[in-house]
């Protein structure tokens, strides 16, 4: 950015949100978060669906007004200044929004255009970000001719069209296959390798692991912790996890048995999840007592235990 | 790998501009869209839209014609029948490409393709995006407008040269109904509800003085006609195709302008609250 470098020192935040508010009527839908982004870092709110994640998405891109509390991007307050905001942005929302009447390379094109940038840098960096997205060859194709990871790929494609400050990812694995989410992962992870700042949203805490620097898990629009993935779990959760099915009808009546092994015990509706720091030593104990589980998993903790500790819900229900 | 994310002064260049709010000076952007878009596809919708018109000319004109014989034009003469309906019908051509542009296709674009919402995430502003689409229908209406004027030339029901004016008044038409069109979509949430928009369409383009002068007509149900935008069109564009302007004319086109300040007004409005929630 060589041509405002001799200007006003760049902020020390490109996003600072202070008591974000938004209600739909009698819904609350984001409940006074706060929180702020460093250039180039990983982002992520982690959160079930309905959290709160993509309305306070919204409001970053300046496409949803908040009802109360501040936010700034790249100091500018997106309400008063939604297109100036947004020519910093790449957007990948939720639900792909590919121009179905255009074909694929033309669809960065036209995207392109509407930041005001000129065919001369739109053609080479078309076909540099359609290599990205490893769509080369189907630059001609029609979009709704491509797969759901590939329609994915081409909109983080797209997103990318103008050079962003920060990129808004909202919930972009969703709806994939494995295979095709780790090929995404791939690519967003290349991104941040390159100093991207990335805004996440996500419920796959696998997805928050591998990509967040830091985070915010969230629950019906209020942060209920904050940090990076190893942090988070060092707090709110043991090192290790042992997951114990005795049958649909039997793990709630068992769990009284399993009481004073491990730290702490978590029943669900399928299993009951023992939390220690030691999962071999653990299940030694549950066999001692004479318990024989149908089946038995030692792991270590995700987030996705931070998450029910914090809320005693499942991300994903 | 190259690095994707920095290194072009053009896209600093980009975000140095001058914005609006509402508006990044950029509607451009939107028509390119439309036209690149028009390319691949909606050939057969833009021709039966002209055709239309030019087959109602040639039955009711012609077949009818050689039963009604001559009837009066605007200004007291003697004129074919054919000559007599040929403007109006220029006039309804214009209606129908400017409202099928502004609320079928803005209506699908708004409510299945998600192509506002995508618009909206980039730097453009809803005026960008309202002016651009408008734009396109208007050209629409500008195309036309041109090929039914050519082919009333072609059936001799041209008489003086003024009757070129046809063409930039029919553009005022549709702009007039493009840009009401457009905010009156934006309320539009089903299908069934869209065609309310073709119920009141389609009277309007049988009741306007379209086909018989509205003197047929009890009073009252001429104030009825003369209130709806249609009959404006009409006649103005009868009173240009003879050469006849009176006071009448400038009303016509006041008519016109006062539409298309509030059509505007109404579209900007419903596009931001409806994107800027």
């Amino acid at each position: 950015m060589p041509a405002k470098a001799a200007g006003a020192a760049p902020p020390q935040y490109v996003i600072t949100a202070e008591n974000l508010t938004k209600t739909y009527g009698d819904v609350t839908a984001v409940d006074g978060i706060s929180f702020s982004v460093s250039a180039g870092e990983s982002f992520g709110l982690l959160g079930p669906n309905g959290a709160g994640k993509s309305t306070t998405m919204k409001m970053i891109g300046g496409v949803a007004q908040r009802t109360s509390g501040s936010l700034t991007i790249m100091g500018l307050d997106p309400e008063q200044h939604g297109p100036e905001v947004r020519a910093h942005l790449g957007v990948v929302p939720q639900q792909d929004n590919l121009d179905e009447e255009l074909k694929v390379r033309d669809n960065l094109l036209v995207y392109g255009r509407y930041f005001g940038l000129p065919m001369s840098y739109l053609r080479p960096k078309a076909d540099e970000l359609l290599e990205f997205a490893q769509l080369t060859d189907k630059a001609k194709s029609k979009v709704d001719a491509l797969s759901g990871g590939m329609k994915r790929r081409l909109t983080i494609a797209r997103s990318l069209i103008n050079e962003p400050r920060i990129l808004l990812l909202d919930e972009p694995t969703t709806g994939l296959d494995p295979q095709a989410r780790h090929i995404l992962w791939d690519r967003l992870f290349r991104l941040k390798e390159q100093g991207v700042t990335l805004i996440l949203t996500t419920h796959y805490m696998d997805e928050a692991e591998q990509l967040c620097d830091r985070l915010i898990v969230v629950d019906k629009g209020r942060i209920m912790a904050e940090g990076s993935p190893a942090s988070l779990i060092r707090e709110y959760s043991t090192r290790e996890v042992l997951e114990l099915r005795f049958g649909s009808e039997r793990n709630a009546s068992i769990a009284a048995e399993l009481e004073g092994i491990g730290e702490r015990l978590e029943t669900l509706p399928d299993r009951v999840l023992i939390y220690t720091n030691d999962g071999e030593g653990a299940l030694e104990e549950v066999s001692g007592r004479g318990l024989r589980p149908l089946t038995s998993l030692v792991r270590r903790s995700s987030l996705e235990d931070v998450f029910l500790r914090l809320t005693g819900r499942s991300l994903v229900d | 790998m190259t690095v994707l994310t920095q290194g072009h002064s053009v896209t600093e260049e980009a975000r140095n501009r001058r914005f609006g709010p509402l508006y990044s000076r950029n509607a451009r952007a939107v028509i390119g869209r439309g036209l690149m878009a028009t390319k691949s596809s909606n050939w057969m919708v833009m021709l039966s839209g002209f055709f239309e018109p030019v087959l109602f000319l040639l039955s009711m004109g012609v077949g009818m014609g050689a039963v009604v014989g001559s009837v009066q034009g605007p200004g007291g003469q003697e004129i074919s029948y054919a000559a007599y309906i040929a403007p109006a019908l220029l006039a309804v051509s214009a209606m129908n490409g400017a409202a099928y542009d502004s609320t079928w296709n803005v209506f699908f674009k708004m409510n299945f393709a998600k192509l506002y919402q995508g618009m909206l995430y980039t730097s453009l502003g809803p005026l960008d995006v309202a002016m651009g689409e408008i734009f396109l229908a208007l050209l629409r209406g500008l195309l036309y407008a041109t090929g039914f004027t050519a082919v009333m030339g072609l059936m001799g029901l041209i008489t003086t040269p003024w009757a070129l004016l046809m063409v930039p008044a029919s553009v005022l038409i549709a702009f007039g109904f493009a840009s009401f069109g457009m905010g009156i979509t934006s309320f539009m949430k089903t299908f069934q509800q869209m065609d309310w928009i073709n119920f009141i369409m389609l009277p309007m383009f049988l009741f306007s003085a379209t086909f018989y002068p509205l003197s047929v007509y009890p009073e009252y149900i001429q104030w009825l006609i003369q209130a709806m935008p249609l009959w404006h069109g009409v006649e103005l564009l009868r009173e240009i195709n003879s050469a006849t302007f009176t006071s009448a004319t400038a009303i016509h086109i006041g008519y016109y302008v006062v539409m298309i300040v509030l059509g505007l007004m109404l579209t900007t409005g419903r596009l931001r609250s409806l994107f800027l929630k």
